[in-house]
């Protein structure tokens, strides 16, 4: 990956390395830059090395190799109380012997801070989590929700430009989580703070984050807008981590720099976009979502390559329905079609035709 | 189905009512889970609470006086002890009656160490009046035989004195023994109980008592019956007293057994020589002509005392009242703020050296938390007594810290550190001892800690100093008072390693309890020591229940 090496860098990674053992390493050479103000959400499965890279930002954990930057000064020699990074833990790290009032002022007293500037500012950070009537209270006496409202104040009351957070809402339920990702968005907005966020959840990373950076097995595998990512992912992993994806196996037979031939392993020959292949023989597996699928062969282009399919499920969920397919030997084929009054609801048993758009189906990593 | 009547009673399914069935469904549970813990329970009354009780009830017994002396006891109350002078005869005769049957039983000595704990010098005081209250009726026996010899002879006595149902039994009890004898056999049967003559009671009420009191031991204490002594002394004096003062009338309207002999006696006991009670004793030691003495039989007379709590607080009963024991007697409360100064110590020591070492196993990886867990239990399996004299073996001045000291020339030869059998040497011992008590409860605790607690304090901008007093050290408050409360409470009641360690200066309450429990016997003080240092550790208790709060102790996460 190319190094982004601009002036307006906050935080950069360079060449980045950690191990543990001496053995493996969990974090392979990571490079990452990210410019002032922006929320960019660390992404990946448990064990991806994305906890880590956080902690080394924090200062909890130092590179075994490489260089982090933080506003152009090397910080890997500073101890994480002097870096001035707030940071929102997992199980939100709320002392539990003192009110939500003291817990807020800690760190304005560690800094010296006058009382009644203190005070003003506590009163502030509570107020902007709507949770100024709570600062006699104990951690203990919150609900989840509020907790984490009182972390993120807390991680926000002593002004610092950089805010970390390491899977903050993975405590709460659905509902409470996907408002939570509407408020933590909008208070981070307003403050204009720069924001590295470590999730495993897919939805919240695509709504909250200005960037995602997708971890996978220690390395950065896609680092892009959230639409990017959906859309245009640039490996399979990729594909398959991010929302839900149909693939399929195959051989590539013909490549242009705008269409490849791809020749599935029943035969049958599909139009892709190659992504990560280069010339024909290569194998790759062939990625789509499942809500570019076309069941209408009207609406695609009258050269489009078809496939046949067999319904073998039909599900009503609603706003969509969802009908898995047996497409070119695989079970697993899921379309999705918006419940519109025009739209066809599809019997097990049917046998029908299905295509999409070259540029919906891209030949990724075999 | 209708739950209630219409009184408003829940009833259950089959019309009993709720609360009923609801009682008896757990009383099935409650008497299962009584069963389970019956066994442990009933073991703990037995050996354990049972017996502490019994020993706590010690330090308030005061049995002895009045069991031994009951007649001097009695015939004290009337003495006046602010007047200065010695009791009078009825009193010493009182005595002399109590002395001679302690004596015969060997119990006298028992009460003068007794009163020796209040008035140092009464128990040879009766060990000696003991010896020669034995002879003080001697005079009487002489007189009463030269008159004639009838009074020699067993027989004589237990025809005046002992119903004739009584005679014959022991005359019968003694020709089984003998036959039993002759035979070779082993003879087990129990003598006869004695039963006084109908009516003689009346006429020598002192003679039929001491009488009935000398059959009476001769049948507990020597298995035989009255026909196989001669009577005590003490009869003979009870005699001749009966016979001074009974009527010519009354002797001359007997008409029982021995009358003859008796009638005799009395007229010729007018011209007997007598002796004072009183001069006798005071020939026997003449500390019973200290008022002193009769005011600590008096003082001491009744069967519950504060006594002994009053000398384990360096105070004594007295004629007086309550008053300081002599400044050189003086000890307990010096005791009771050692071990209490002590145990602290121990304690404080133990949080610092515990504190480190719990924090570490709390914050290494399980594998090596596990084996340094090892380390710190391995004294639990070692002799409490192997590590003391090992302590022993470091410390004292030819010992191996000195040696070393010596070598490296830090301590000159002459002038070795005297490091045992003081408070010093107490200290490092028990606290080595107790540390494990003090690094589990802490350890269990700060397992509990999530790490990220202290990151947290980290990333809002506290030092690492900063972070671990204002954030760490509250959350392990709960593992310290859990620590202390076991250390303190096992350092106040140490015995061992004080006793070994401790020499002189170094010793605690507990060994002054063990030395009266075992060396001088003074139980009572023991118990009362005993009592005052449970009160304290539950005092101690109810405190930090107040203080802290038993509920923020944390033996376990």
């Amino acid at each position: 990956m190319a190094l982004d090496q601009t002036n307006d860098a906050f935080v950069e990674f360079q060449r980045v390395q950690k191990s543990y053992d001496g053995e493996t390493l969990v974090v392979k050479d990571l490079n990452l830059s990210m410019p002032k103000g922006e929320f960019l959400t660390m992404l990946g499965p448990s064990g991806s090395g994305k906890t880590t890279c956080l902690m080394m930002l924090a200062g909890f954990e130092t590179a075994t190799h490489g260089e982090i930057l933080l506003d152009g000064k090397p910080i890997n020699n500073i101890p994480p109380h002097k870096r001035g990074i707030g940071m929102v833990f997992q199980n939100y790290a709320l002392f539990p012997h003192m009110t939500i009032a003291e817990n807020l002022s800690f760190p304005l007293e560690v800094r010296k801070l006058g009382k009644s500037d203190r005070e003003a500012k506590v009163k502030r950070a509570l107020d902007m989590v709507q949770m100024g009537a709570f600062g006699g209270r104990r951690p203990a006496q919150l609900s989840g929700g509020q907790q984490q409202r009182v972390a993120l104040a807390r991680a926000l009351v002593f002004e610092p430009e950089l805010v970390l957070m390491d899977e903050p809402l993975g405590a709460l339920d659905k509902q409470l989580r996907e408002h939570m990702q509407f408020e933590i968005k909008r208070i981070a907005d307003n403050l204009g703070i720069t924001v590295v966020y470590v999730t495993h959840d897919q939805t919240e990373a695509l709504t909250m984050s200005d960037r995602v950076a997708v971890f996978n097995d220690g390395r950065i595998q896609q680092l892009a807008p959230p639409d990017d990512l959906y859309e245009h992912p640039d490996n399979s992993f990729v594909a398959q981590f991010i929302g839900e994806n149909n693939t399929l196996e195959g051989t590539v037979k013909e490549i242009n720099d705008k269409i490849a031939l791809v020749e599935l392993d029943d035969g049958e020959l599909i139009d892709c976009m190659p992504v990560n292949v280069s010339k024909p023989g290569e194998r790759t597996r062939v990625s789509i979502r499942p809500e570019r699928v076309e069941t209408r062969k009207e609406r695609l282009n009258p050269d489009a390559h078809l496939l046949k399919a067999e319904v073998l499920e039909f599900i009503y969920m609603g706003d969509i329905f969802r009908t898995r397919l047996r497409v070119a030997g695989n079970d697993d084929f899921i379309v999705k079609t918006r419940n519109a009054p025009d739209t066809v609801r599809l019997t097990p048993g049917e046998t029908i035709e299905i295509g999409w758009l070259p540029e919906d189906c891209r030949a990724l990593d075999a | 189905m209708s739950d209630a009547t219409e009184t408003g009673r829940v009833l259950s399914a089959d019309g009993t009512p709720l609360k009923k069935s609801l009682n008896r469904a757990l009383r099935v549970q409650k008497m299962r889970a009584l069963a389970l813990i019956a066994p442990l329970l009933i073991f703990v009354l037995v050996t354990f609470i049972a017996p502490i009780a019994d020993m706590l009830f010690r330090s308030v017994e005061n049995q002895i006086v009045s069991d031994t002396l009951p007649r001097t006891v009695a015939a004290l109350k009337d003495w006046d002890p602010e007047s200065g002078e010695v009791p009078d005869e009825q009193v010493f005769d009182a005595l002399y009656k109590d002395m001679f049957v302690a004596q015969e039983q060997k119990i006298h000595t028992r009460v003068g160490s007794r009163l020796n704990y209040e008035n140092v010098g009464m128990s040879s005081l009766f060990r000696k009046s003991g010896r020669a209250v034995e002879k003080m009726g001697d005079l009487y026996v002489d007189q009463f035989e030269d008159l004639n010899d009838a009074w020699g002879e067993e027989t004589t006595w237990v025809a005046l004195m002992a119903s004739p149902a009584y005679a014959q039994a022991a005359t019968g009890w003694l020709a089984e023994q003998d036959a039993a004898k002759k035979a070779g056999q082993a003879f087990t049967k129990a003598p006869p109980a004695f039963e006084p003559a109908p009516g003689i009671g009346d006429l020598l009420p002192q003679t039929a008592e001491a009488f009935g009191q000398f059959a009476d031991f001769m049948r507990t204490e020597e298995e035989e019956t009255a026909l196989d002594d001669e009577p005590w002394t003490l009869v003979y004096t009870a005699l001749y007293n009966d016979l001074t003062a009974a009527s010519e009338a009354g002797i001359a309207a007997y008409s029982g057994p021995q009358a003859d002999l008796l009638k005799e006696a009395k007229a010729a006991v007018a011209t007997f020589e007598s002796a004072s009670r009183k001069a006798q004793f005071l020939e026997a030691d003449e500390d019973w002509g200290d008022v002193g003495v009769w005011q600590t039989i008096r003082v001491y007379a009744p069967r519950y005392t504060p006594g002994y709590f009053l000398n384990a607080v360096d105070k004594q009963l007295g004629p007086d009242g309550i008053t300081d024991q002599p400044e050189n007697q003086q000890i307990y409360i010096m005791l009771f703020k050692r071990t209490l100064f002590m145990s602290m110590v121990i304690t404080v020591s133990c949080i610092l050296l515990g504190y480190p070492v719990a924090w570490l196993l709390a914050n290494l990886r399980m594998r090596t938390a596990n084996l340094l867990m090892i380390l710190v239990l391995l004294p639990f399996w070692t002799s409490l007594l192997v590590r003391t004299s090992a302590w022993k073996v470091m410390l004292q001045q030819q010992g191996v810290i000195n040696d070393v000291l010596v070598w490296l020339g830090l301590v000159d030869d002459a002038n070795r550190l005297i490091m045992i059998n003081n408070q010093f040497g107490t200290i490092v011992a028990m606290t080595h001892i107790l540390l494990p008590f003090m690094i589990l409860p802490l350890y269990s605790v700060m397992q509990t800690i999530n790490p990220s607690y202290l990151r947290a304090a980290k990333s809002l901008g506290a030092t690492n100093w900063t972070a671990f007093w204002r954030v760490y050290f509250p959350q392990s408050v709960p593992g310290i008072g859990a620590g202390s409360i076991l250390v303190f409470i096992l350092a106040i009641g140490y015995y061992i390693t004080p006793e070994i360690v401790g020499g002189t200066t170094g010793t605690f309450i507990s060994n002054r309890i063990a030395y009266h429990i075992s060396s001088s016997l003074n139980w009572g003080l023991a118990a009362a020591l005993g009592a005052i240092l449970l009160a304290a550790v539950l005092i101690l208790y109810w405190a930090y229940d107040r203080i802290v709060g038993i509920d923020n102790v944390k033996l376990g996460g």
